[in-house]
């Protein structure tokens, strides 16, 4: 076990190391120099070329990687010009409220999701099946930021149930019921296409496991069927549903840019698209690889994950 | 071909409003130019926010004074086609790349997976934004983006494919007959490839749809003053709670787009995929479903187990699959009774009708009864045939890797058959029972092998533990289904005797299914040879193996390597089982048998003789009378 754990994290090691090249590169690639966007129309020549020596921009592409990599692991991710203040102090200020939002709506997603794939797998086109299966259908159509929006318009203008918008109220508040108040509604709009993707697997992965040999066996033992689904059935799905709920992560963690800025959560996402729009690369560049580098990371978990729950892995 | 595949999908009604939708709205788009509508673009401050059919707006104006059907229209028309275009982009390059690295392979394989690995490595919102940030905003840089995000996926579902066919037969045959690998790709590869570019892609083009809008959302895609539907959304949302409308009516529009899209794609993929088509993936109940017409016949209340009468059959198409036709015996303590017969007769599903495991759907139980103790099983509420389950009946199933659960201990495996019907026991009780247990299927080390997972044992021990779990509670009957046809002779001596040896000294009552009668000769009481469902012949073992009377047991004799008669070599049964779906009205071995005449084939054969010996053959009945 501890040996496959060092394995599957030395696997991801040139994965990770594929995310930085490419980020840098495709980020170098840009047209343009970053020293006359950051000097603006006022740019003499001579000033271009002091900068671009002073970023160092005047050096062949490879040296440029390995000094640009060497400053990434001292945890130095440049400099915004947009912001003027370092890339990493930034993103770390900011990635909280992401990973709050994310975290809770991977929850949702994952909880609610399997939850009714089960219920329509073990009901297959009963009443709760197919009204499971519509909202599902539903779920995965409605564009997030429009269901953002329309939750804005009802939950928030119509029934004043919950604000609007932000993360914490501006006067007072601060505190957890606070945040739980505003979080409530963007995580719910985060979650409801990765909860449909979810519960879609987890029916089809519950109708197959339902219908192998195993399961036969634990009836002909007469256990309950209740036990029977959860103990025997879910335990054996929910290993080929990991994988997806691994992807989820990722759409929920990059999704979360449109939920942001619907709600104005001040997270990564609202970070990245100002940053695009102001074209201040290194801290698209930050940000675009320190959200890669969190999902690499997650999938390393799902994977350790699969292997405690199925013991035929790891030989 | 096309035309039945329209077919098939469009039989799913939902796929068929899916395709309604997506028809009304790309009508609607083709027409537009000849609707007379106002010019979308053309700014009114005075039409401000005007609201539908007002001042001779359709569906208002927006924040510009613009009108919002004419805007609809035209963005709806650009949605589409920049969806459409950056799906097919991604189909083209993706496939490409999966085609070539499946068909060459080696180092171009390796190269072009480990780009599309480290691609697939960033969720791919993230991605789309990266390459926007590097191309800039814009509808074109948007597209690109989408497409390229998304060609990750074609390429590994097309590298799959083609990677199977590449290694078939008839490829690496072609190659050795020189054709050239252009020829083969063109006219063997790319032809078969088809069906899963058009599932990758009817999974994909609604996202692609939704995140070509969501950019032109965030302001990274159209850029003003042409607008598609995301950046009328994105444009609608500074006015969202004053003037909903301007939001609310392209947000519906691209939910209608991505739903008929996703409709229409799910009905796509039902009819390329077998996988998913309907009967395969249905959900099987607890206990197979009993229909008998009229009350049943009360049951036999002298032996432990009585089956009478009993049909099962299995409701797939329009004639039913017979696969248990009118099947009667009885079992008493200590008895072992052999059913035997090829695979496909119907004796695994006989032995699975008992308590109601067949599964169903499809399985129904036509007729019959099945008294245990005098209670007929099909007549008690589920929740008796369930407690009467692993306590008094018990099954051994054939192959214990598939039949034990490959992700619990053999441990929790035995507990659990136990504490299901006994919850008083404690963790302790159980742990000395199981290991007791396993001693008594003559485990040599049993701590160790309970903190197994049946994965890492042997399939003689597999088996042993099958064994080990049916004994669990003591119960009067066991239904072992081919315990030992995955054995080795040697383990399959083993198996046996400890099998022998419960229900001699135990006075368990073995209903012992085989296909092998050399096997069953072995420990046996009685025989019941079963063929198309029907039981053909019953009698004590030696008089059946000895003085076979049915022409089909002498021909399963006859087959059967060390006892067939006259001790030549083993002789196959020529011809196969009739359908199940389509018996003949007569014998059903008439198409086999040697001795078969008209009579035969004329009307039902009945099972004939005395409680000692029944024989269902029109030629022993005149015979024997
Ligand atoms: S009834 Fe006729 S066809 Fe059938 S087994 Fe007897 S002899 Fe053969």
């Amino acid at each position: 076990m501890g040996r496959y754990i060092l394995f599957r994290a030395a696997a991801s090691v040139p994965v990770l190391i594929g995310i930085t090249i490419i980020v840098f590169v495709i980020l170098s690639l840009i047209p343009g120099d970053p020293a006359t966007a950051i000097l603006g129309s006022y740019a003499t020549p001579e000033n271009v070329a002091r900068l671009n020596a002073q970023l160092g921009l005047d050096r062949p592409l490879v040296q440029r990687y390995f000094i640009w990599l060497g400053n990434l692991l001292q945890g130095d991710l440049g400099r915004s010009f947009s912001l003027n203040r370092p890339v990493i102090d930034e993103i770390l200020e900011r990635f909280n409220a992401t990973l709050i939002l994310s975290g809770l709506a991977f929850v949702m997603c994952s909880v609610l999701g399997i939850l009714a794939g089960v219920i329509s797998a073990t009901r297959q086109y009963g009443l709760a099946d197919k009204l499971i299966t519509f909202s599902v259908l539903v779920g995965i159509s409605v564009p997030s930021f429009f269901l953002g929006m329309m939750m804005i318009l009802y939950f928030a203008v119509n029934l004043r149930w919950v604000p609007a918008s932000g993360m914490y109220a501006l006067y007072g508040g601060g505190d957890l019921p606070d945040l739980l108040h505003h979080l409530v509604m963007p995580a719910t709009a985060l979650a409801v296409v990765a909860t449909g993707v979810v519960a879609r697997m987890s029916r089809s992965a519950m109708l197959e496991v339902l219908r192998l040999d195993f399961i036969r066996t634990a009836r002909a033992k007469g256990v309950r069927e209740r036990r029977v689904i959860t103990r025997h059935a879910l335990r054996y799905a929910i290993v080929s549903i990991l994988p997806v709920l691994g992807l989820q992560a990722g759409f929920v963690l990059s999704g979360a840019v449109y939920i942001e800025i619907v709600f104005q959560w001040p997270g990564i996402g609202r970070m990245l698209v100002d940053a695009i729009l102001t074209r201040d690369i290194m801290l698209v560049q930050g940000g675009v690889l320190f959200v890669a580098a969190c999902y690499v990371l997650f999938n390393i978990i799902v994977d350790l994950a699969q292997l405690w729950l199925d013991p035929r892995l790891g030989r | 071909m096309m035309v039945r595949f329209a077919k098939r999908i469009l039989r799913n009604r939902l796929a068929g409003f899916g395709a309604g939708l997506l028809l009304m709205v790309t009508g609607l788009c083709l027409v537009t130019p000849f609707l007379g509508l106002p010019d979308p673009n053309v700014i009114s401050t005075a039409d401000r926010f005007s609201l539908p059919f007002e001042d001779g707006f359709v569906l208002g104006a927006d924040h510009l004074g613009r009108d919002i059907l004419s805007r609809l229209l035209w963005g709806t028309r650009l949605s589409l086609a920049v969806g459409l275009t950056a799906a097919l982009i991604a189909a083209l390059i993706g496939s490409l790349i999966g085609i070539l690295a499946g068909f060459f392979g080696g180092k171009l394989d390796d190269l072009l997976m480990r780009s599309v690995d480290v691609l697939m490595a960033f969720p791919y919102i993230l991605l789309a934004l990266a390459i926007v940030a590097v191309l800039g905003p814009g509808l074109m840089n948007a597209l690109i983006a989408v497409a390229i995000v998304n060609i990750p996926f074609f390429a590994r579902n097309v590298r799959g494919v083609t990677l199977v066919i590449a290694r078939s037969d008839y490829i690496a045959a072609a190659r050795l007959s020189g054709r050239g690998s252009i020829s083969l790709l063109l006219f063997e590869v790319v032809p078969n490839l088809w069906s899963v570019i058009i599932v990758a892609f009817s999974t994909t083009v609604g996202w692609m749809i939704l995140e070509t809008a969501g950019l032109s959302f965030l302001g990274l895609g159209s850029q003003p003053p042409q607008s598609d539907l995301g950046s009328m959304l994105g444009e609608g949302r500074a006015a969202l709670i004053t003037n909903p409308h301007t939001s609310v009516i392209p947000g519906l529009m691209i939910f209608v787009i991505v739903m008929g899209i996703n409709l229409l794609g799910d009905g796509v993929r039902d009819a390329l995929d077998p996988r998913l088509a309907k009967g395969t993936l249905q959900r099987s109940s607890p206990v197979t479903q009993v229909l008998r017409t009229g009350q049943p016949a009360p049951v036999d209340t002298q032996s432990t187990l009585d089956v009478a009468g009993l049909s099962t059959e299995f409701r797939v198409d329009k004639n039913p699959l017979r696969a248990v036709r009118d099947v009667s015996f009885s079992l008493n303590g200590g008895e072992c009774l052999a059913i035997v017969g090829e695979s496909g007769s119907g004796k695994s599903v006989t032995a699975l009708s008992i308590t109601g495991l067949v599964a169903s759907p499809p399985a129904v139980i036509t007729s019959g009864t099945v008294g245990f103790r005098g209670r007929d099983l099909f007549s008690e509420p589920f929740d008796v045939l369930r407690d009467l389950r692993g306590r008094r009946i018990a099954y051994i199933f054939q192959d214990p890797l598939s039949t034990l659960h490959p992700l619990l201990t053999v441990g929790a495996q035995l507990a659990e058959a136990m504490v299901t019907h006994d919850p008083r026991l404690t963790k302790p009780v159980l742990r000395r029972r199981a290991i007791s247990l396993l001693e008594d299927v003559r485990i040599a080390n049993p701590e160790h092998i309970m903190m197994s997972y049946p994965h890492a044992l042997s399939g003689g021990m597999r088996q042993r533990i099958g064994i080990a779990m049916a004994l669990a509670n003591d119960p009067d009957i066991i239904i072992a289904d081919e315990p030992t046809t995955a054995l080795d002779v040697t383990v399959q001596a083993q198996v046996l005797r400890i099998l022998d040896d419960l229900r001699r000294q135990k006075g368990v009552g073995l209903i012992f299914i085989s296909h092998d009668l050399n096997v069953v000769s072995q420990i046996s009481d009685r025989i019941a040879v079963m063929y198309a469902g029907q039981i053909v012949e019953c009698g004590p073992s030696r008089d059946v193996l000895e003085q076979p009377a049915h022409p089909y047991t002498r021909a399963l004799l006859a087959s059967s390597p060390q006892i067939g008669a006259g001790g030549g070599l083993p002789k196959p049964i020529d011809g196969g089982l009739p359908r199940p779906d389509d018996l003949p009205a007569g014998c059903a071995f008439a198409a086999r048998c040697e001795m078969a005449t008209d009579i035969c084939s004329a009307s039902a054969v009945e099972l004939r003789g005395s409680a000692s010996r029944e024989v269902r053959c029109v030629k022993w009945e005149a015979a024997n009378g």
